[in-house]
């Protein structure tokens, strides 16, 4: 056991190292269904069984056809011969981790829906792969109503589009790539404020003096600045500069009178204009602190808006508008005592931060009858230490991206002022759809159909944009590309789309870092992509 | 910049046709009903989109799949996802090479390992899984480093194009300067058939980026050096008396406890793969850090420090492997440095990198050097390590006085650098160097030597 554990830790190493053991527990206790497993479904699932994802289903009904095997890494066929591509693409995927575990069901996604819709209720995820656009529909709804999240995947020629469709999606730690740090200079807090008065920089020895950490440099600067400004931080940019004079002004100089090198007063000055940026909360996180699920407590809310209340109560009562101190500082040039003990004053003050919201927390527990453990210490204490990050992605449903009555014409409608916007490959999957609703195939899947289809095509975008009154340009060298295209799925793009949407599923599962909201183009001709909210 | 279109493309159309494309009907038994359907339809029909050039056909690609060659550098996460790309898509002639062996660690993302191929190499193990899985592709492997590897590319250097999946900014430089040391230029003109595109990017956890340089006409690595931002080494008084952090109580004993205390044994390194060495590691550290309260030593942390770990996932190498290969296709060239991050959704970005007129790898041109003649050598040295457009790692110095050829400074040969380490304390008048000079410097992180010119300054 012990050696397997090891094992683990070893062969998972450089994951671990993004989203932690924490992280890696989620991924191994989730269930992910693909439905399909065309050359983009195996490509997902091979970048989730790598990692080691806990299982998967994968739900197809197709025979394997000789296009299957070209394009994808389902190499076993040479080998085992097996006619239904769920179980040959099963047993593929299978030899990537024998830690994970893999099963199929040989049955179409709207057999499966017909008969046994409650099938998708027990996953943590739902990957949909060239799914056609009614048996889309129908699964998203299901989804919707059962609070699974639904990733729609499809690779169309030359085009990689993906979808999310959950309704609420929490982020503690969203992991941003340039957070600001938390150092408090514009209003310290007691304990800060002491730590600093116990400094003498004027009457310090110069061993000392250069190896004062810039944070109480700036701090004692700050405190004369503000009694001579009538208590204000400095804002502008001439303040600014004439605060980093003031600084430089302490440097100590020698015999000669020529300043000596104090790297700790060169950080100082260099990190002015961050220190002394306003303590303030961020939009995103004052929004979910008015959200409705922070406000009403009940024995249903989620951990992540009892700990939200928790901090809003915190704000709003000791912490006097402002977050939970985060507790961490920047490496800084100082001697090590120096260092430790102001890193100290912060650890200990996000300690004590974090107890007090810990029991605000409790007390919303107890008033709806749930026990105390329910929320730990260290969730709590992790809570506290990204307050300032947290994140809550929503996501329309297909219905409402699909409802004349709701869609979002302003956004598509602007999109389409640039005529190759990536918005136009959106709308040329949309005609494809409506395409394969009236003819029961794609355009231009052989080669004597392509110029037929060119204009068959044409009519299916105009009713489209009739339907939505759309006023937009579709031009013409899209619907002929997508007749090209003969909704092939070459494996290039489908690799891609492979990458991309395990990283997603990874994010919905370990909820670290943030999924994108909520429609995503890849454009494999000209290599951009973007994201749109639909 | 159209000659730089039709040049890429007379280069690499058939090969980027083929990338969309494979072999239709070549009366090989390796291609069934159907294997290569999804990608005739690319091959075989017109669109409004593709290059001018651009002409649908089977001929030239039949003939481009049987002399193209391909060589993939690195057999790691990149190039395990590279291979499997190439081979899916039709390249049947490719050489990959690696000099590393399999470890535990690196089956989270390189699939086409199993954990009984542990210790074996890379490049080998890669190339067989290849040929097994994918009929009719024939995959050569070379597991080398330094001198074989020089060897191997001194021989072999028809390629057709050459993708890099490396982890190391000194194996790029070296390849690029490679590939820079076969061009031809005749009359001071560029021969553009003698330029071999290179294709190269890295990842690292959830960003990476692909870049297309044709050596000689685009920027070069060189060019953008300034993207390689030198490793962070610690200052080393923090480390001997003024640690902060936990990394800095690790760094105190890989460099300065190990070498001292000797645990394994007289001239036993340290080894960042040996479990033994890490928890011996770990442990003094444990002390170190205690000495001084601080907090934060694992096991974990002791040996992402020692081995400079960079974390990675299957995911992101997949997307950049996939940018590598479509960044040369029959829809253009990508001009030229693409970067991906999905940190906070998905986000791609692409910009032209500027060739720099005075690279040091790739401008032909000598180096301007700017010194005062009474700087010391050593101050040369420190600029060739120091500046963030050279990165050098040991650089040689050598001139030529009096007609002859003199070595002012080198460090690879332990007895010629005592014999002219007292050059380092003197300075350039001393040394018999004038305005104009022109020193030829050698180092590790590129193949051919490097001219600079010094100008003295008052």
């Amino acid at each position: 056991m012990a050696d397997q554990k090891t094992n683990k830790e070893q062969r998972y190493d450089r994951q671990l190292r993004l989203w932690g053991d924490h992280g890696q527990e989620a991924l191994e206790n989730a269930h992910t269904c693909l439905l399909n497993a065309t050359a983009t479904g195996t490509e997902i699932l091979k970048n989730l069984i790598l990692p080691g994802i806990g299982a998967f289903t994968i739900v197809d009904g197709h025979r394997v056809t000789g296009e299957d095997v070209g394009n994808k890494v389902l190499w076993v066929f040479m080998v085992l011969y097996r006619p239904n591509r769920a179980q040959a693409a099963t047993e593929f995927l299978q030899e990537l981790n024998s830690d994970v575990s893999g099963n199929f069901v040989e049955e179409s996604p709207d057999k499966l829906l017909d008969n046994d819709p409650e099938f998708f209720h027990r996953f943590s995820l739902v990957i949909g792969v060239q799914l056609p656009e009614s048996t889309c529909l129908r699964l998203g709804s299901v989804l919707w109503s059962a609070g699974v999240p639904f990733l729609v995947c499809r690779t169309y020629g030359l085009v990689g589009y993906m979808r999310l469709v959950v309704k609420e999606h929490t982020v503690v730690e969203s992991h941003p790539d340039n957070a600001l740090e938390d150092l408090r200079l514009d209003q310290p807090f007691t304990e800060l404020k002491n730590h600093i008065s116990t400094y003498d920089l004027d009457s310090m020895e110069k061993k000392d003096h250069s190896h004062t950490p810039w944070i109480v440099v700036v701090a004692k600067y700050l405190e004369n600045w503000c009694n001579e400004h009538d208590l204000q931080v400095p804002k502008n940019y001439k303040e600014k500069e004439a605060f980093r004079q003031l600084i430089r002004e302490g440097i100590r100089k020698n015999e000669s009178g020529a300043p000596e090198e104090e790297e700790n007063f060169d950080e100082a000055i260099k990190n002015v204009n961050t220190a002394l940026n306003p303590t303030k909360i961020s939009s995103a996180v004052d929004d979910i602190f008015n959200s409705e699920q922070c406000e009403n407590i009940t024995s249903q809310t989620a951990a992540f808006w009892l700990m939200a209340r928790g901090v809003r109560d915190f704000v709003q009562n000791e912490g006097n508008g402002s977050l939970p101190v985060r507790g961490t500082i920047p490496d800084m040039i100082a001697d090590s005592d120096k260092f430790i003990s102001l890193q100290n004053v912060y650890r200990e003050k996000a300690l004590q931060d974090a107890a007090v919201v810990a029991k605000h927390i409790q007390s919303h527990l107890q008033a709806v009858g749930k026990p105390p453990e329910s929320i730990s210490e260290q969730d709590v204490k992790l809570f506290c230490k990204n307050a300032a990050f947290l994140r809550v992605v929503r996501c329309r449903s297909l219905a409402e991206e699909y409802s004349v009555d709701s869609f979002h014409k302003d956004t598509i409608t602007s999109c389409m002022d640039s005529p190759d916007s990536e918005m136009v490959l959106y709308l040329m999957l949309r005609a494809v759809d409506r395409f394969y609703q009236q003819h029961s195939r794609y355009p231009g899947v052989y080669n004597y159909q392509v110029e037929e289809d060119i204009s068959t095509l044409k009519l299916c975008v105009n009713s489209l944009l009739q339907e939505y009154s759309l006023n937009v340009n579709v031009k013409d060298d899209y619907v002929h590309e997508f007749c090209r295209y003969g909704a092939a799925e070459p494996h290039t793009v489908a690799s891609f789309l492979g990458g991309a949407a395990a990283q997603e599923a990874i994010k919905l599962i370990t909820h670290q870092f943030v999924p994108f909201n909520n429609t995503f183009i890849y454009n494999a001709m000209a290599q951009t992509s973007t994201t749109f909210q639909l | 910049m159209p000659e730089l279109i039709s040049l890429s493309l007379s280069l690499s159309l058939s090969l980027s046709l083929s990338i969309h494309s494979m072999l239709v009907d070549g009366g090989t038994t390796s291609d069934w009903q159907g294997r290569w359907d999804h990608v005739k339809k690319f091959l075989e029909r017109a669109g409004p989109f593709t290059h001018p050039d651009f002409e649908p056909n089977t001929e030239s690609l039949q003939f481009l799949l049987d002399t193209c060659k391909i060589l993939v550098v690195g057999a790691g996460g990149l190039g395990c996802e590279l291979l499997k790309d190439l081979a899916l898509s039709g390249f049947r002639h490719i050489h990959v090479v690696d000099m590393d062996t399999i470890d535990v660690s690196n089956l989270n993302r390189q699939f086409l390992f199993r954990p009984q191929d542990v210790g074996r190499p890379k490049a080998e193990v890669a190339a067989d899984f290849i040929n097994r899985r994918v009929p009719g592709c024939r995959t050569c492997s070379l597991f080398a480093s330094g001198d074989r590897l020089i060897f191997f590319f001194s021989l072999n250097t028809e390629f057709h194009i050459i993708v890099c999946g490396l982890d190391s900014v000194i194996a790029r430089r070296w390849i690029n300067g490679m590939l820079l040391s076969l061009l031809v230029y005749e009359d001071g003109v560029l021969n553009t058939s003698s330029i071999i595109p290179l294709i190269d990017g890295g990842t690292e956890g959830f960003k990476g980026n692909a870049r297309v340089i044709l050596p000689g006409m685009t920027a070069c690595i060189d060019c953008t050096l300034e993207l390689y931002p030198p490793q962070i080494n610690f200052p080393m008084c923090t480390i001997a008396s003024m640690p902060r952090l936990p990394e800095h109580c690790i760094e105190y004993v890989r460099i300065l406890q190990w070498p001292k205390d000797k645990p394994f044994g007289d001239g036993v390194g340290l080894d960042g793969d040996d479990p033994k060495h890490i928890q011996w590691v770990f442990q003094r550290s444990l002390e170190r850090a205690a000495q001084f309260n601080i907090t934060g030593v694992t096991y974990r942390l002791t040996q992402g420090v020692v081995k400079r770990i960079i974390p990675a996932v299957a995911s992101t190498n997949a997307v950049i492997a996939v940018l590598y290969i479509c960044a040369d296709s029959a829809y253009g060239t990508l001009n030229n440095y693409l970067v991906f991050n999905d940190v906070d959704g998905l986000y791609t970005y692409t910009f032209e990198a500027e060739k720099k007129e005075n690279c040091s790898a790739c401008s032909q041109v000598p180096q301007d050097m700017h010194f005062s003649p009474s700087a010391t050598l050593q101050e040369v040295l420190n600029y060739l390590t120091d500046s963030t457009s050279l990165q050098m790692k040991s650089p040689d110095i050598t001139t030529t006085l009096d007609g002859r050829n003199k070595t002012l400074y080198l460090q690879t040969i332990a007895s010629i650098e005592e014999r002219t380490r007292p050059n380092l304390g003197r300075t350039l008048k001393e040394l018999g160097l004038v305005d104009g000079q022109e020193l030829a410097v050698a180092d590790v992180t590129t193949p051919q030597t490097v001219l600079f010119k010094l100008s003295f300054t008052s």
